[in-house]
């Protein structure tokens, strides 16, 4: 239990590191960012660091060069490039690489208007110089007309503005596609801008992206010296290329004869990045099985406490997460309607109204519905699958079948990178967190204030409660209330992983469950054992044993382990045990 | 002979063998006859569509009765009885798929089996050629499965909710992977297409008439068989299992082999209930056997009454005749309509429909 706490705290932290980086950085630098982040967007910001005459005198060449970007004949285009790049304006990238890309449909032309067009839908889009939006209606629109030489000639531009921008982030994601996208005519700017870069991540992948290029090249010295820079930096990515050195070619000969150094050298390397990228993708596993079974305990929690204190069962217990997820929808939607300055905090308003409704919702139920069926808890199992039936059909009614879109916030869009080549979503990690801080909460409750004390009695002796003066309904009601509303919480976290309908709540309550049984009943410690147990074990055997067989293992798994332990991983000792 | 009357009479009164004589009689002749020999056009012509529906009710009847035994009877509520009516039901599509491929052309051969792209059949499919095979596996594999799963849980004492999230969870898992479409069962689309069962076209009014008068006879048989265990000795221990488990282990009775018989008795029916299920509605898939068919099977017999073959029988008609008529007419107000249903019985009429007749007729024969 000790290890597993600590591998939650150590990765709690190292979750949170980037997260916080990454909003202190959004803060300065917005344009930089939205134009890394979508190569789509329009950043009508030119940023901060562009003074105002500069800017004043800068203004009319960009927009003669842009202006000649969209009409001018290939030639035209070409010095409008070169125009662009001396300028070196951030603000005309997303228009260069949707234009290098010839198969977009993201960038038209207005011949007229002598202009080029993001299309945002069939009526919409904006400019590409003022950004302005624009209606599309009565407009002409053409695609950009372009040729290999301008487009090779873009591409260039892209790599040489966003290399030389003044904004790290820029730089490094310049540098990041680089390393993917380069080819041999790109290794005079990658050289150059190494010897000029200052920022260590973006001359680390400036280094892989010329290590690539010098493992296709014939200078055996720079081929010893590119496996090793891809060796030193684990760029599992890379592992291709240096396997193609060990390929034979279509006459049955080796590439690189045997006793070749480099021969050497790529064998040593494969053997190191494959078993580095073996574990690399354990430790994917296990990040993504802790994030799936803090998701199992977020729901399975409130499952516990109200099976251990009143011996339900209550099947109703997803559609408490699916009402959550779907007050989250619907504080996004106020947000975006009635305060879209402040829609990136719509999250954090969506966690006490989620937990709010639902602990009102699951109160009114135990007082209208469940407390007559105390002792009797299969009827409840009934009564509670009744209504989940109900509320998944009046959520279908009100908001429709269909599935509903959470958005991400910015600060939960993309990942962490923590091992090379491997990203964590941020929405994932910071499930792990939520997780930990609402088991730390409930831990709290039961240990250390007046209503845990009366849980605690109710649950080890309804009766004698009762006689020392404890009000067992409400205690009752306010359990069951605060198991609802953990699991509203839960549903708002989930909001940002999984695709929010109607049977969201269904599709998770027999894998909770599930953890219920492993863990033992009412048993906090066995709860959170049994979910990142059942979570891991699910995410490690998925590769192994295939997606749709992973459920009947587990399940034949748990059958095995009730032989074994019948009573949950930790069984209630003495007569408590005999309940 | 008197030994025959006195087990007659042990399982119902004269009422009650009259009520089963004139049901079944409905069942068995006046029906297929206002199919078969009515015309058409006759206010009494009782169509196609209705023999097939009613035959489906029969199904989903044996269903109930079976859930009832080991719900009612034992204590024992099973989420799983999708499961084994799936297997029988699968069991008897293999069967129909079997006699298309054999019996058809070789196009047809072709279109069953690359449907469910599939280029030979599986290999477990091997022997379901043959009718008797087929009935012996309709038996066999939910009646093993049931023992093996069965044993395994009721050994180490699990019960109550328990039990019933685990069997859920059972059912959950098998949808999951009869849905994959390399596990050789036609995955989410099923086995359908069939079109002969013993020679006789499933098309035919007459073969749709036989198959009622065959889910009629299976229903009778099952309720008759039920209803001789729990009027036994065996049923009391039963009963008692379900009351206080602790007592009956005292009083040396091992809980295990009771619960056991009863569980692999029911899946048992559920699989003859698939069985027949099958030709009947032309196609089975993995829908069937979702948790949530599953417990519906557990809310028509407690709507009908627990704890009374009789009422489970009911329980299912009720419910699913108000389904298809729901259906039709309010489809978004179904599932509302359900649920309360789920949420009133419970707390209002826990010993369900069955209870109201009782109430006021004579106390029979418990």
């Amino acid at each position: 239990m000790k290890t597993t706490m600590q591998v939650f705290v150590c990765a709690l932290l190292i979750s949170a590191a980037p997260v916080w980086a990454q909003v202190t950085e959004t803060e300065q630098t917005p344009a930089a960012v939205t134009a890394s982040q979508s190569q789509t967007a329009v950043t009508t910001d030119t940023g901060g660091d562009t003074s105002e005459t500069n800017q004043a005198a800068a203004k009319s060449a960009f927009e003669s060069a842009m202006e000649a970007l969209a009409v001018g004949g290939y030639s035209n285009k070409k010095k409008a490039i070169d125009k662009l790049l001396e300028l070196g304006d951030e603000r005309a990238l997303p228009v260069m690489v949707e234009m290098a890309d010839r198969q977009t449909q993201h960038i038209k032309v207005d011949k007229k208007g002598k202009r080029l067009i993001f299309v945002l839908s069939d009526s919409e889009g904006v400019d590409a110089v003022s950004g302005a939006k624009l209606s599309l209606q009565g407009l002409s629109l053409s695609k950009p007309r372009v040729n290999n030489s301008v487009v090779s000639r873009l591409k260039r531009a892209v790599a040489q503005i966003q290399l030389g921008s003044s904004k790290p982030r820029v730089r490094r994601a310049g540098a990041k596609k680089l390393v993917e996208k380069a080819d041999d005519s790109f290794y005079d700017i990658l050289s150059d801008s190494l010897g000029k870069e200052t920022d260590g991540q973006t001359q680390a992948y400036l280094r892989l992206a010329l290590a690539k290029l010098d493992l296709g090249g014939s200078d055996d010295a720079k081929r010893l010296a590119a496996i090793k820079t891809i060796e030193s930096t684990a760029a599992i990515g890379l592992m291709a290329e240096i396997k193609k050195l060990l390929e034979k070619d279509k006459d049955g000969n080796f590439l690189v004869q045997a006793g070749d150094p480099v021969r050497q050298a790529a064998e040593a390397a494969m053997i190191n990045l494959e078993s580095r990228s073996f574990w690399y993708s354990r430790v994917r596993d296990l990040i993504f099985g802790l994030s799936l079974g803090s998701i199992l305990l977020l729901m399975a929690l409130g499952l516990a406490i109200s099976f251990g204190l009143m011996g339900v069962i209550n099947m109703a217990h997803g559609e408490m997460l699916m009402l959550g997820a779907y007050t989250a929808y619907t504080v996004q939607e106020f947000f975006r309607s009635a305060m879209p300055g402040a829609f990136e905090f719509y999250l954090l308003a969506a966690l006490p109204v989620a937990f709010v409704v639902t602990a009102a919702i699951g109160m009114a139920l135990e007082r209208g519905v469940i407390r007559h069926l105390y002792g009797r808890p299969l009827d409840t199992l009934l009564v509670t699958w009744g209504i989940s039936l109900i509320i998944i059909q009046l959520v279908r009614l009100s908001y429709g079948a269909a599935n509903v879109t959470v958005e991400n916030p910015t600060w939960l869009k993309g990942g962490a990178e923590l091992l090379p080549g491997q990203i964590f979503p941020y929405a994932r990690l910071m499930a792990i967190g939520f997780a930990i801080a609402i088991v730390s909460l409930v831990w709290y409750l039961l240990s250390r204030t007046s209503l845990g004390l009366k849980v605690r009695a109710v649950q080890q002796n309804r009766g004698m409660a009762a006689c020392m003066g404890i009000n067992t309904t409400a205690v009752d009601m306010w359990t069951f209330g605060l198991g609802a509303g953990i699991a509203g919480m839960g549903g708002v976290v989930l909001s940002q992983i999984l695709l929010v309908g109607p049977n969201l709540g269904q599709s998770l309550i027999i894998d909770s469950f599930m953890v219920v049984v492993t863990g033992g009943v009412g048993n906090i410690a066995g709860t959170i054992a049994g979910a990142y147990g059942l979570g891991v074990l699910d995410k490690f055997l998925e590769p192994v044993v295939g997606l749709a067989m992973v459920k009947v293992c587990i399940l034949v798994l748990i059958i095995l382990f009730i032989q074994w332990r019948p009573e949950g991983m930790f069984p209630p000792k003495g007569r408590a045990g005999e309940t | 002979m008197d030994n025959f009357s006195q087990s007659m009479s042990r399982l119902h009164g004269t009422m009650g063998w009259t009520a089963i004589a004139v049901l079944s009689t409905i069942g068995i002749v006046v029906i297929p006859v206002l199919n078969l020999a009515v015309p058409d056009g006759s206010f009494f012509h009782v169509s196609d569509f209705s023999v097939q529906l009613l035959g489906k009710y029969l199904c989903f009847a044996i269903l109930a009765v079976g859930l009832s035994l080991i719900w009612g009877f034992t204590g024992i509520l099973s989420l799983g009885q999708a499961v084994f009516f799936a297997f029988g039901a699968y069991c008897m599509g293999i069967h129909l798929l079997h006699n298309v491929v054999a019996g058809g052309t070789a196009v047809s051969d072709l279109t069953v089996l690359s449907m469910m792209d599939m280029r030979e059949m599986p290999w477990f499919w091997f022997g379901f050629g043959s009718f008797a095979y087929t009935v012996l596996m309709v038996f066999a594999v939910p009646g093993l499965f049931a023992y093996l799963f069965g044993y395994l849980t009721f050994r180490s004492r699990v019960k109550g909710v328990y039990f019933s999230i685990i069997t859920q969870a059972m059912t959950y898992a098998l949808f999951l992977l009869f849905r994959q479409n390399d596990v050789g069962l036609g995955g989410t689309n099923g086995l359908t297409g069939f079109k002969t069962l013993l020679g006789f076209p499933l098309e035919a009014s007459a073969t749709k008439v036989g198959l009622l008068i065959a889910s009629v006879l299976a229903l009778l048989l099952v309720y008759l068989v039920f209803r001789f265990i729990v009027t036994s000795k065996l049923g009391r221990v039963l009963t008692c299992i379900r009351d206080a488990e602790a007592r009956a282990m005292f009083s040396g009775y091992n809980p295990l082999h009771y619960k056991l018989f009863a569980w692999v008795f029911s899946a048992m029916a559920c699989g003859l209930a698939g069985a027949l299920f099958t030709p009947q509605v032309g196609i089975i898939n993995p829908d069937e056997l979702t948790p949530a068919n599953s417990i519906d099977v557990a809310i028509w017999t407690a709507l009908g009454g627990r704890g009374n073959l009789s009422g489970a029988m009911l329980g299912a008609g009720v419910v699913n005749g108000a389904k298809s008529w729901f259906s039709g007419l309010l489809e978004n107000v179904w599932p509302i309509l359900l649920g309360l249903i789920f949420v009133v019985i419970p707390i209002f009429l826990s010993k369900g429909l069955i209870s109201l007749f009782r109430s006021k007729t004579a106390k029979e024969t418990a």
